[in-house]
């Protein structure tokens, strides 16, 4: 069985892997570093604390019974709605290029849907060298059962090395399906991905803890190896209608195609906003709002710079703003370029969906509250002066609004 | 109806401190705490219960110090509630703890409905509630925030999109995953409090699910981590007071240096 271990000789005792447990599990004893198995859960965040190399886990020899060697190329699940490919796979597809010249291979896109012509075009000048293509009236829309079936029985046919998928709310509940059926490593939520030469892998690194470590998670004995990436993340390509795809199509049978889920009917949310995820610049209020109805400050900030409207959970709680402009933990994890915080504290909570934005501006009246420790930008002071001071600033500046 | 409430215990992230010395996270003492998104799911189940009638059980995999956790969940009004715990669980991936707690769901007799929280706030891969769907073979909705209807033979959701949402109708058995707007999580009850403190949740090891060592842990895992490393702590930026004109003036202008605007 797979094990931890304190290599006793190595171990000074000095406690630096006591902070490093989340759960709890380390205490020192006898000047010895000791672990309780009733709450350890070999999560390893102990083994990278220690500056003694005397933390070891050990991973039974598993024996391969796969030739990964079989397996070629990059893939990047392409992302339809209404026959349109969605940002996130264009993003992946810049990702998918570097990867793919960085091991010599081509980089594939699959696209399933009902007429996908236009799409596979715009995949070539995206930079796919093939599109695997499967076009059906059934999966006009996206049902979690026949497109992984599909994706599965593609990659078991075709053999990538690296499959990647946008973590929406398509490719998270997808692309778990297919790691179980074909048996592989799925790292969610990348944020960073690499290739280690030497051992021609994928290093996949992504935030744990709501934000507070970073973890490298490699694949090595599983093919393909998958990740999901964030949207935002990834720098789309230069779009080069020079190039052009090589298509392969594939038809599947009914069987294939069945689903025990049906979609009754699509509903988009009234609102004339910019979609959270997709957005460069967010601006979000919170708690300092007082009100619901002086939420329209902040529409009218996001306004004259293009951006969504956010907010904390206090807003929502308070029901100023539905749920879905949540950003935080209980809600939606953004990064955008620019984030603007109005009438925000900080929670962590709150801290944990958006620290990872680029540039961070924080208005509020409490010059200690936390926002202002990851702000970039912080204006203490009156939101209901400043805010509108701001917009009418940036409005001239961009010349929206 | 049967609903089956999968459950995690994770450090409460919102008690992680930095070491202002060594600029380290300093998790000592950081108490565990139901994954809150699990908390609408054994809501949603309680409610559903309240309707339709059945039993809630509440699964769960993890060292012994999950107990706590699920007599938290007995004392909001679960019925019972099973620990998957053996030392030879530890270190799972989402591949090997959605493989186990399929065995655990299968073990306990397949169940008319199980229900997941979205994700869980330690490691946010929202994975393991599909992949016990895909174990089990059964339809799956994520990200659910209502459900619309429901029978012992299908169920009408609404899936929450990036757009909006869907209305998903689904056949049962069924795994759905629940987002935060679904309900609001009541409080344990006294009668509840009095229950979980004598109550002693069964323990399964891997044995007793007849789970093939392979395919539990580590050893089960097909991704392992290389390396933890704490994100760089931004460094502190330009904080105005005073002028307000004069303050937005200076964040315009910082903008515009960094060619946001």
């Amino acid at each position: 069985m797979s094990d931890i271990e304190i290599i006793q000789d190595k171990c000074v005792g000095c406690g630096a892997c006591l902070s490093s447990c989340p759960y709890g599990a380390i205490s020192i004893q006898d000047n010895l570093a000791v672990i309780d198995d009733d709450k350890c859960t070999l999560c390893g965040a102990c083994v990278a604390s220690c500056g003694f190399d005397a933390i070891l886990i050990r991973k039974d020899k598993v024996d391969d019974k796969s030739d990964l060697s079989e397996y070629r190329g990059v893939w990047v699940f392409a992302e339809q709605k209404g026959g349109i490919v969605q940002s996130i796979s264009y993003e992946l597809l810049g990702e998918g290029r570097k990867l793919a010249d960085a091991l010599g291979v081509p980089l594939s896109a699959v696209i399933l849907g009902k007429d996908v012509d236009e799409a596979i075009k715009e995949l070539g000048c995206r930079g796919a060298d093939k599109v695997y293509a499967v076009a059906h009236p059934e999966l006009e829309q996206f049902h979690d059962e026949p497109y992984a079936r599909i994706l599965t029985d593609l990659i078991r046919q075709h053999k990538p090395e690296i499959v990647l998928c946008g973590a929406s709310t398509i490719g998270r509940a997808l692309i778990p399906r297919v790691a179980i059926q074909v048996h592989t490593g799925l790292t969610a939520d990348c944020t960073g991905l690499a290739i280690d030469d030497e051992r021609r892998i994928l290093l996949q690194t992504r935030p744990a803890f709501g934000g507070n470590i970073m973890a490298t998670i490699i694949c090595p004995n599983h093919r393909p190896q998958m990740a999901t990436v964030r949207h935002k993340v990834m720098k789309e390509p230069v779009r080069d209608t020079s190039k052009q795809a090589e298509v392969i199509r594939t038809t599947y049978d009914a069987k294939t195609l069945a689903s025990r889920t049906s979609v009754e009917k699509v509903v988009e949310e009234a609102t004339n906003l910019i979609k959270l995820t997709d957005a460069d610049v967010i601006v979000s209020g919170g708690r300092g709002l007082k009100a619901p109805e002086n939420f329209q400050l902040v529409e009218e900030l996001a306004r004259a710079v293009g951006g969504a409207v956010g907010a904390s959970r206090a807003a929502v709680d308070a029901g100023w703003i539905p749920y879905s402009h949540q950003v935080g933990q209980t809600g939606k994890t953004v990064a955008p370029k620019l984030y603007i915080a109005c009438g925000i504290s900080g929670a962590i909570q709150h801290l944990v969906g958006m620290q990872s934005s680029d540039c961070i501006i924080a208005i509020n009246k409490d010059p200690d509250a936390p926002i202002f420790k990851v702000a970039n930008f912080g204006i203490v002071g009156d939101l209901f002066e400043v805010v509108p001071a701001l917009t009418r600033k940036l409005a001239a500046t961009c010349g929206k609004g | 109806m049967n609903i089956i409430v999968c459950i995690k215990q994770v450090p409460d992230t919102t008690d992680v401190r930095i070491d202002p010395a060594t600029n380290t996270l300093v998790r000592e003492g950081v108490p565990s705490i139901i994954n809150p998104f699990d908390l609408y799911a054994i809501e949603e189940a309680l409610r559903l219960r309240e309707k339709l009638g059945g039993r809630v059980t509440i699964l769960s995999m993890g060292p012994p110090q999950v107990e706590a956790a699920l007599k938290e969940a007995i004392s909001m009004g679960a019925d019972e509630a099973v620990l998957l715990s053996d030392r030879a669980f530890a270190g799972a991936d989402t591949w090997a703890t959605s493989y186990t707690l399929s065995l655990g769901i299968r073990k306990l007799g397949g169940g008319g409905l199980v229900l997941c929280g979205k994700q869980a706030i330690d490691g946010d891969t929202a994975q393991v509630g599909p992949g016990v769907a895909e174990f089990l073979d059964v339809p799956q909705v994520t990200c659910v925030k209502r459900i619309e209807a429901i029978d012992e033979a299908s169920a009408t959701v609404w899936r929450m999109t990036e757009e909006g949402y869907e209305v998903v109708r689904t056949s049962l058995p069924a795994v759905l995953t629940v987002v935060k707007e679904i309900n609001e999580p009541r409080l344990p009850s006294l009668k509840g409090k009095m229950r979980a403190k004598s109550y002693q949740p069964t323990v399964w090891k891997a044995a007793d699910l007849g789970a093939d060592e392979k395919s539990i842990g580590l050893n089960g895992s097909p991704t392992n981590v290389v390396r933890i490393f704490t994100p760089p702590v931004k460094c502190g930026g330009v904080v105005l007071t005073g002028d307000v004109g004069e303050a937005v003036e200076a964040v315009v202008n910082g903008l515009k240096e960094r060619q946001l605007i």
